[in-house]
């Protein structure tokens, strides 16, 4: 019997993790300050790289980690930016203000559409979600002071009116709509941070360790006293507002809606499935990766037209068949580095005598 | 006041009745064993006491509550704990992961209170050197032995252990036996559906009978064993 001299610890913290977290604050302090030194252009890409992140881990979040593969985000996403449109239009909000509309608006959307998609397993689960998604959308192209059908814009007013618009242009010395796109930037660095740091904080906790549990076993979870619906719905809920508050800041930027692009499968959950899959699904790094590479290969394809499309999804089915854990997942299986480690280990006590 | 007890459960799997008016109570502190033929229902009867089903017909009481229609994991909360025949770990976490998610869920407590309680299972159930491997990767006796100490890691009143001798060596069997009996003895009622009569005889102090979903004995270990209709029924001897 050894000695109990040691006390019990639990480790989290890996070396990869320690020098990655200095990393990470060093690039979004470099990413604060970007709209100094970066064309307009540049952070045009930035703020779509950034937007996408964020549908990436939120979706990421259900289908990963809860096991909930949604088809259907782009409700949350055009409901999310028609609210905003409409607190902007109609209620003549601040559009920041409008944003957080947006946001409550698709959570509040997520209580009857999880009433109903929560009924449904697996497959059917997915086609429930992209029919609450179309319901959605015929509904809101009956909105005729929105545009209806053929949408509407932003007016410009409103936008260049936004909170700290006047500042940005006396600090960097910049026109209205130059200052629309740099707050729109930092709204999209700060969404990306605190979803990645969200994500992150509720796999730490215990309740990320109950979701594992219910995926790898449901029975036994509820077993050992885990209310596996009641977590399912905090992360349907969870996710559909961070959707929604992103498809709100994404229309800000765009400052033009209609029914069609807004609610987009393709635009908003193929692309999206795509980026998570090929970076590695159930981890926070892998749409990190997705995002980078899905953004490389628009850059690079894009003048291709449809052939972009069929490329896309090639390289999807091939990262599929000898990757599936994504390229993330392969790296991190080769080398094991863990960037945003979850593992818990146990230490001290006899472990260590 | 029993901790447990089942007054006239009924369940039924189409025509057939796998649980038939079974009516028996356990004492705090107690170990009671079942035993029966295999599909006489003594897995059906835990799932009942469990809510993981649902009974037709009769009350299911635990600690002074009527929990029939309790769900499982209020069950759990309550302070039934339970093992699964078939072991079910959580593949893709730990031993000690396993462990942790049990204690945290089960007593509802923060992470950080049941380290040290879960180190101590993981030594009394012989898992510690395994602590940090993925339960995917262990093999049968330790998954039976991960199965009993996630089940303790919940803090239960009541353990419900399911076969979990069933396959073992003798010295396996031996030590799990030790372990069992080191559980009854800090208080834990304990009530054990096992094959191995040996292993059984050496914890508990009574033993029910079970056969086509009815109760046809219950009493002392010696009593049962000598029971020329449990003889029969059980053991298949023509008495």
């Amino acid at each position: 019997m050894h000695g109990r001299t040691i006390p019990w610890r639990v480790e989290t913290r890996t070396k990869a993790s320690t020098v990655f977290a200095v990393i990470a604050a060093l690039i979004v302090i470099a990413g604060l300050v970007a709209p100094i030194y970066l064309p307009r252009a540049t952070l045009q890409d930035l703020f779509f790289i950034l937007t996408m992140l964020v549908l990436a881990q939120s979706w990421n979040l259900l289908a990963g980690y809860a096991g909930l593969v949604s088809v259907g985000q782009q409700a949350f996403v055009g409901l999310g930016a028609y609210a905003m449109f409409a607190g902007v239009v109609l209620l003549k909000l601040d559009p920041l203000l409008a944003m957080l509309l947006g946001g409550v608006a698709a959570a509040l959307l997520a209580i009857p559409a999880g009433f109903f998609a929560f009924r449904l397993q697996g497959a059917y689960f997915a086609i429930g979600t992209w029919v609450v998604a179309e319901i959605v959308r015929l509904v809101v192209a009956q909105w005729k002071t929105l545009g209806g059908g053929t949408g509407t814009s932003l007016p410009g007013t409103a936008t260049r009116a936004m909170f700290g618009t006047d500042l940005v242009q006396r600090l960097l010395g910049v026109r209205p709509a130059q200052a629309v796109d740099v707050i729109c930037y930092w709204l999209a660095l700060l969404l990306a941070v605190a979803t990645i740091f969200t994500v992150y904080r509720l796999l730490r906790s215990r309740h990320g360790l109950a979701l594992a549990s219910v995926r790898d076993n449901q029975e036994a979870a509820r077993a050992i006293g885990v209310d596996a619906r009641r977590l399912r719905a905090m992360v349907y809920l969870t996710s559909a507002f961070l959707t929604g508050l992103v498809g709100a800041l994404i229309y800000v930027q765009k400052a033009r809606i209609s029914p069609d692009a807004a609610f987009s499968v393709i635009d908003w959950t193929a692309y999206v499935i795509f980026i998570v899959v090929i970076g590695g699904i159930g981890t926070i790094e892998g749409p990190i990766v997705g995002v980078l590479i899905f953004f490389g290969l628009q850059k690079l394809l894009a003048d291709f037209g449809s052939i972009y499309l069929l490329a896309l999804g090639l390289i999807g089915i091939v990262i599929m068949l000898f990757a599936p854990q994504g390229l993330w997942g392969l790296f991190a299986s080769r080398t094991g580095i863990q960037l945003l480690p979850v593992r818990r280990l146990l230490r001290g006590g006899s472990l260590e005598t | 006041m029993p901790i447990l007890e089942l007054d006239h459960v009924a369940k039924r799997f189409g025509a057939l009745k796998v649980t038939d008016d079974v009516t028996f109570s356990v004492a705090p502190g107690e170990a009671l064993g079942i035993i029966g033929p295999n599909g006489a229902g003594k897995s059906t009867l835990f799932n009942l006491i469990t809510g993981n089903l649902r009974v037709d017909a009769g009350r299911v009481s635990f600690d002074g509550a009527d929990v029939t229609r309790m769900p499982p994991m209020a069950r759990c909360h309550a302070g039934v704990g339970r093992t699964f025949q078939i072991p079910q770990p959580f593949e893709k976490l730990t031993v000690f992961e396993n462990l942790v998610v049990a204690a945290s869920m089960g007593s509802r407590k923060a992470e950080s209170e049941v380290t040290d309680p879960c180190a101590e299972i993981l030594v009394k159930t012989g898992l510690i050197d395994r602590a940090n491997m993925l339960a995917g990767g262990l093999g049968l006796l330790q998954r039976k032995r991960l199965e009993l100490a996630r089940a303790l890691a919940t803090d239960p009143k009541l353990l419900l252990l399911d076969e979990i001798a069933g396959g073992l060596t003798e010295a396996e069997c031996q030590s799990l036996v030790e372990t069992v009996r080191s559980i009854h003895d800090t208080g834990v009622t304990i009530v054990w559906i096992e094959h191995v009569l040996h292993a059984l005889n050496a914890v508990v102090q009574r033993l029910l009978v079970l056969n086509f979903g009815k109760v046809i004995g219950i009493g002392k270990p010696e009593e049962i064993m000598a029971s020329s209709a449990v003889r029969e029924i059980y053991l298949g001897i023509e008495v």
